[in-house]
């Protein structure tokens, strides 16, 4: 079928929201674990920072970007109506 | 599971009930077992009460869940709710590795083995972002399937089975090899025989029911799995922290750690030990260069060191260790030989203890920097690894629509990661224990776990007094890391049936694993290969029938080569995910977000990138050079062969596009394919990507 414009912003919002997320990712990830020695200067609940994240706290962000991007995916279907209906 | 009245709310309260029931069942049967260990039941009848339990009930799942359809055999007939595919994730990828040497990886190389921690997380993020939703509304059964619909026709779908098959059999084999050691240890079987015996318990769910029968029998090992884990966590976190989730509190003891660390890289014994390693490691160094002369001075050496003692009436212990090595003294250059190089490998131990909580501890500067670049290769490596192997990636088509398919990525990473916060702090308490308990302790009184496993596994636990003082240092105590999971327990003071349960744990990690990957295996095999491309008029009874032959063989080619204890573990688990990064992200992730990739694009990225990663992994792997007789070449930037999706995986992606934009664009039929997955719903979809 032809998409309309519609579809083409839902799209385009996707987008949009995975590429933020990707960013966040990108920095619990890899900025973080190259400064990790850095960070480590610092203390967080009687951890060295850099440690911390990269066994606990990077995780969590993790977790939360899944869920978050889950929630909004989801919301996002049904107010451009490309959603699968109602649950069986 | 029954077939009758389905609707998928009331399917997932039944589920919730089953394996609430089930769940509150085995913990009884913990509690059972406990009691009867206080009546005296014996350790082997504990052993044996676990082994044979668990693998019976999976058996009976298996056999509840068998299946000739085609659709319950590929995916589970398509309605597991995200939460239980959650968990059946979780066990799927939580493999032997994890569960039993994670936590090992972590107390020996300290911060730099947090890169697996956060790369088998992280990937997940890539997972949900990229791949399972959109995999989900294709709809299909397995990864060639997708390569073979958006890149139109048989190579890019042969490509797909030759990379699923290879990433897969590697990581299989890893798997099988470590149920044999689970069995053989904690039933006294022989490994070969562990080995099989593991197999079967492997075979009798997938053979039957397929996905389906794992799906349920996965779910069920993950209960077990978290629970085997935790128990022995929380009592030594407990004891350790007074805090019952240790997770969050294990800070305090990590500072103890570093204190203890300063106490015995400033102790004079410990540098004592450390200066008798070193020394004899430069001998052996030393001796190598002129074997025959090393051998012959080296027997000269070791009678005149007992003849000297007893002239000058040294105390028994001294002379009685001089006359055991004149005694053991090797009785061929070859073996003395074999017997120097390891000597040579003491210069490691001869170095101070590594800083736990300090990341990328090297030399100098430029050491470190190579080090901090590995660890980010290994993050890299592992995430993009997670996001492209293809047993996992098949999880995504067994829920019921797009929405659970997201959800269900949530629940995966939340159930992998109760487990994965928790390994490094299991090797943090266990640090403590070790450096605080043992060390210091009198040769005479050596803490009860120490002393068990001396005696049970040289190879886990060796301690020698280098320096005759009566007492433990650091530097004496040889320690491989699987015990660190494995003696937990004991080391938390647990009764015997709490190591029994560990040991059900990681049979069950192992067995889930290995499950699902020779699901993928045969799929890709009976599936892909023989439907796909040479049977297409094949009926479904005979695609299935196909498909459980195959299991079957490559079940057995697994098993046989897992018995010949292929290597390093470790270093085959990391190469089956630099293979799949490399073969298949850049494909299946550019194949929904840019229409404009193409067949010939994807064709020549996947192969170029395949090529260029098993290239770098055969010329600077020690053991495939050997294998294959290639000529060893300098690491890239220092990046160590594990991580040759560094380079795999960027290739494979520059490639791909550069060949598309260079061959004509894709026809309108691939476009509208695009379209039909990016979105959930569209009003032309057709009934065939709903569940069939």
């Amino acid at each position: 079928m032809e998409l309309s414009a519609k579809h083409h912003e839902y799209w385009r919002r996707n987008l949009v929201i995975t590429a933020v997320l990707m960013v966040i990712w990108f920095v619990v990830t890899f900025v973080e674990g190259w400064y990790a020695r850095e960070l480590n200067n610092f203390s967080f609940l009687g951890f060295p920072l850099g440690f911390y994240m990269s066994a606990q706290g990077s995780l969590i962000v993790y977790v939360v970007i899944i869920w978050f991007y889950a929630r909004y995916m989801n919301k996002l279907d049904i107010e451009y109506s490309v959603d699968e209906g109602e649950e069986k | 599971m029954s077939e009758v009245a389905f609707s998928q709310r009331s399917f997932n309260t039944q589920l919730k009930r089953y394996y609430s029931v089930y769940t509150g069942g085995f913990i009884g049967f913990v509690i059972l077992l406990a009691i009867a260990e206080q009546m005296g039941l014996s350790r082997a009848y504990i052993g044996y009460a676990f082994l044979f339990a668990t693998i019976g009930l999976y058996a009976m799942i298996g056999i509840m869940s068998r299946t000739v359809e085609v659709a319950e055999y590929y995916v589970a007939g398509r309605r597991v709710p995200a939460f239980f595919n959650g968990m059946a994730t979780g066990a799927d990828w939580m493999s032997a590795a994890s569960f039993i040497g994670m936590a090992g990886t972590l107390y020996i190389s300290g911060f730099d083995g947090l890169a697996f921690v956060m790369g088998w997380t992280g990937g997940y993020v890539l997972v949900a972002l990229f791949l399972a939703p959109y995999l989900r509304k294709f709809g299909q059964f397995t990864i060639p399937d997708f390569l073979g619909a958006r890149y139109g026709g048989n190579i890019a779908r042969t490509i797909g089975i030759v990379g699923a098959i290879i990433a897969s059999f590697v990581y299989v084999v890893a798997q099988i090899y470590g149920v044999g050691i689970i069995t053989s240890k904690f039933t006294g079987l022989a490994f070969g025989t562990g080995v099989f015996v593991g197999l079967a318990g492997i075979l009798v769910c997938s053979f039957l029911g397929g996905m389906r029968a794992v799906t349920w029998t996965q779910v069920a090992q993950y209960v077990i799995l978290i629970i085997a884990y935790l128990t022995p966590v929380v009592w030594l976190g407990v004891k350790h922290t007074g805090i019952p989730i240790p997770q969050f509190a294990y800070g305090q003891t990590l500072q103890k750690v570093t204190e203890l660390e300063k106490k015995i890289t400033a102790d004079p014994k410990e540098q004592e030990v450390r200066g008798i390693l070193k020394a004899r490691a430069d001998a052996a160094t030393a001796a190598l260069k002129d074997p025959d002369k090393g051998f012959a001075q080296g027997r000269t050496d070791a009678e005149k060191r007992l003849a000297d003692l007893k002239a000058s009436g040294a105390p028994e212990p001294k002379i009685s260790a001089a006359q055991k090595a004149l005694t053991e003294y090797p009785t061929d250059v070859e073996a003395w030989k074999a017997a120097a190089t390891k000597d040579k490998g003491l210069a490691a131990r001869a170095a101070p203890p590594r800083p736990h909580a300090t990341p990328f501890p090297g030399k100098d500067e430029a050491a470190q920097d190579i080090a901090r670049r590995n660890f980010l290769g290994i993050v890299f490596c592992m995430m993009f690894g997670t996001a492209a192997l293809p047993h996992i990636l098949m999880r995504y088509y067994t829920t019921p629509n797009v929405r659970e398919a997201r959800k269900s990525v949530f629940w995966s990473l939340f159930f992998i990661f109760l487990l994965y916060f928790t390994a490094p702090c299991l090797a943090v308490l266990a640090k403590f224990d070790v450096y605080s308990n043992l060390v210091g302790s009198s040769f005479a009184e050596l803490p009860a776990w120490a002393a068990a496993w001396r005696v049970v596994d040289p190879t886990l636990l060796s301690i020698v007094d280098l320096n005759a003082d009566g007492i433990v240092q650091l530097a004496e105590i040889v320690l491989g890391g699987d015990i660190i999971v494995l003696a937990t327990p004991e080391i938390a003071g647990l009764p015997y049936v709490v190591s029994g349960l560990v040991a059900a744990g990681g049979l069950a990690a192992a067995l889930s694993t290995a499950d699902g990957l020779l699901l993928t295996i045969a799929n890709a095999l009976s599936h892909d290969l023989y439907y796909k491309m040479i049977d297409p008029s094949a009926s479904t009874k005979r695609r299935v029938s196909v498909s459980k032959a195959l299991l079957l063989v490559v079940a057995l080619i697994a098993a046989t080569t897992a018995a010949q204890k292929p290597g390093s573990i470790l270093f085959l688990v990391g190469a089956a995910f630099s293979i799949a990064a490399s073969t298949f992200f850049s494909a299946l992730v550019l194949g929904v977000f840019w229409k404009r990739a193409n067949k010939w694009g994807a064709i020549a990225g996947m192969i170029g990138g395949l090529g260029l990663c098993l290239y770098y992994m055969i010329h600077t792997y020690p053991q495939f050079i050997i294998w294959f007789g290639t000529t060893k070449m300098d690491l890239w930037w220092g990046i160590q062969p594990i991580s040759a999706a560094v380079f795999g995986a960027p290739f494979g992606m520059l490639v791909l596009i550069i060949v598309s934009l260079l061959t004509p664009a894709p026809d309108k039929q691939v476009q509208e394919f695009v379209e039909h997955v990016r979105y959930p719903y569209l009003a032309g979809d057709t009934v065939e990507t709903m569940a069939r």
